[in-house]
């Protein structure tokens, strides 16, 4: 049976300085740090196990790639369980890891949260009239990306070569629900004229079927082999082909059904013959066609269109909930993806509206197409460029995403909560109970590790190799009864 | 492909115009467009006022 698909989100925001000269690397920092030393004493992240340069086809490449993570940059863990760090000139929030694609939006709500007090707390720190703006994008419009990934934990005994032939159509269509939309390309020899809109922020950047680049030549599939857990037993997808959402539904849907597309990668249940016979064109050539309509050409010879595909996966799914059951994705939540997913094909389909409070580009276009109609606008003027970025400003009051009536999943209190809480089902309460509970005793955090000094030599490291260990469940009881870190390391027997 | 069976699941903000619309003389399209007009006229108090400088500027590293 497929394991828990314990997944995560990590989203890198685009950053801009009003009223100042400052590099984004400065930017990000002082963001960061006046968030941290604002409402939090700061944790360092711990590098040891960090191994970027690991393939998952089995070889390494650290020759070839450098390091992808900057130590000396501002790093921290969060009470939450998440990890704010500052990732090549980008401020960049890792969401703690969680069961469900509910508590991904949660925790990436939260994360949205604290960009934007951490706006507010570097203007006041700045105090010279400058401003800090962070943007949930992905892409400038002037051929610079920057990611938002996700994370899933799979089973090591899956063969990789399965998972990426059997994933991909998903990767390639699944932006139909989830695109954040673009206002014009990037696409090298493509003019903004021939597409003045297009779904997906991020498909002008894919370049190969498969491999370990984020950067350049970036992959439907990335094979980054980084566990962050026991490797024996798992492996950690990591996925670079999304966009970052602002839509609470489009990231549910986005996160839920590839959640449950893995785990029947795992129980063998998808089938071989919805393979792509070009990936890398296709996710551009349904990027670049709002009406849905155009054709991408099967492996065996058929031609179908975007959401064909997915009804054809979501068929597969319905079919594997009633033989295999949804319990690897969480059952309550697995059901509701499947009914939301035929819910939004059926709208994509045949009532497009209907559907815009659920998936970004659908908003945006509406909004982008209704202005550019008001104001009689060629597709190429800069103000619809604008409310393209506009779109996804973090700051309340200039937000437009906040005011196209996107329908919302997580209540304010329990994305509020999600900022300092971590979530109780997964090892990430043991992090977030333990840096709130003994913050000047831990040292070092990471995704599987805890370094405690106790004021004893050596330092001691708790292993955290199980996702699923240190529930709240689990050790929840034991924190409580702990008055000091010494007595929970004494306790744990470590 | 297999048949679909299509649950008639509405998207929640749809719910209440249901109720309240004589579908034969008020297309739905005419009063979500309505809608999109009351927020159009709000939105260009909040847009950035020189949108050409603005997208200008917007210069990003890339990142990953």
């Amino acid at each position: 049976m497929a394991i828990a698909k314990v997944c995560g989100i990590e989203t890198e925001y685009g950053i801009q300085v009003r009223g100042a000269e400052s590099n984004p690397v400065a930017a990000s920092s002082v963001l960061i740090n006046a968030y941290v030393s604002g409402v939090l004493r700061k944790v360092g992240w711990d590098f040891e196990d960090e191994q970027p340069g690991n393939d998952a086809r089995g070889f390494r490449y650290e020759d070839v790639l450098s390091p992808e993570v900057e130590t000396q940059l501002v790093n921290a863990v969060l009470t939450n369980g998440a990890r704010y760090y500052v990732d090549h000139a980008h401020p960049e929030i890792s969401t703690p890891e969680c069961v469900d694609a509910l508590d991904v939006v949660r925790w990436d709500r939260a994360a949205e949260e604290i960009v934007r007090v951490s706006m507010d707390a570097a203007r006041r720190l700045l105090n010279d009239g400058s401003e800090i703006v962070t943007y949930k994008n992905n892409s400038d419009g002037k051929g610079n990306s920057y990611g938002c990934h996700e994370n899933y934990l799979v089973d090591r005994a899956t063969p990789f070569g399965r998972i990426v032939s059997q994933i991909t159509p998903h990767f390639v269509t699944r932006q139909v629900f989830c695109g954040a939309g673009k206002v014009g390309t990037e696409f090298p020899g493509v003019t903004s004229q021939s597409v003045p809109f297009q779904i997906s922020q991020r498909a002008d950047f894919f370049e190969e079927e498969v491999g370990l680049e984020t950067t350049l030549k970036r992959p439907i599939v990335n094979t980054r082999d980084e566990p962050h857990c026991d490797p024996q037993k798992y492996r950690r997808l990591h996925v670079i082909v999304g966009d970052a959402n602002m839509a609470e539904v489009s990231t549910y849907l986005k996160v839920g059904t590839t959640a449950i597309v893995l785990a029947m990668i795992e129980d063998d249940a998808l089938g071989t013959d919805l393979t792509l016979a070009n990936p890398v064109a296709a996710i551009r050539h349904v990027s670049h066609d709002p009406s849905l309509a155009r054709t991408v050409l099967l492996r065996e010879g058929k031609r179908v269109t975007a959401i064909e595909l997915q009804w054809a996966i979501l068929e597969r799914a319905q079919k594997y909930e009633r033989s295999h059951g949804l319990e690897a994705v969480g059952e309550r939540v697995g059901a509701d993806i499947l009914s939301r997913w035929e819910t939004v094909l059926t709208g994509l389909e045949s009532d497009r509206d209907s559907v815009a409070g659920w998936v970004d580009w659908v908003a945006k276009h509406r909004l982008v197409q209704a202005y550019a109609d008001r104001h009689d606008l060629e597709p190429s003027d800069a103000r619809l460029k604008a409310l393209d970025l506009q779109y996804h400003d973090l700051r309340a009051d200039r937000c437009l995403a906040r005011r196209v009536g996107l329908e919302t999943l997580v209540s304010d209190e329990d994305v509020r909560s999600a900022m300092t809480e971590p979530p109780t089902t997964t090892r990430a309460y043991f992090r977030g109970r333990c840096l709130q509970k003994w913050p000047h005793d831990i040292v070092a955090a990471n995704w599987d590790s805890m370094v405690f000094d106790i004021g004893r030599d050596p330092l001691r490291r708790v292993p955290m190799m199980e996702p699923l260990r240190g529930t709240a469940d689990h050790v929840a009881a034991l924190i409580d009864e702990c008055e000091t870190a010494a007595e929970l390391l004494t306790r744990l027997g470590s | 492909m297999a048949e679909r069976t299509q649950k008639q699941k509405p998207v929640p903000a749809r719910t209440d115009e249901t109720v309240t619309e004589a579908p034969a003389t008020a297309p739905q399209g005419e009063k979500l467009k309505a809608e999109l007009d009351d927020l159009l006229d709000e939105i260009d108090e909040v847009l950035e006022t020189n949108a050409e400088d603005f997208v200008k500027s917007y210069v990003q590293k890339g990142g990953e």
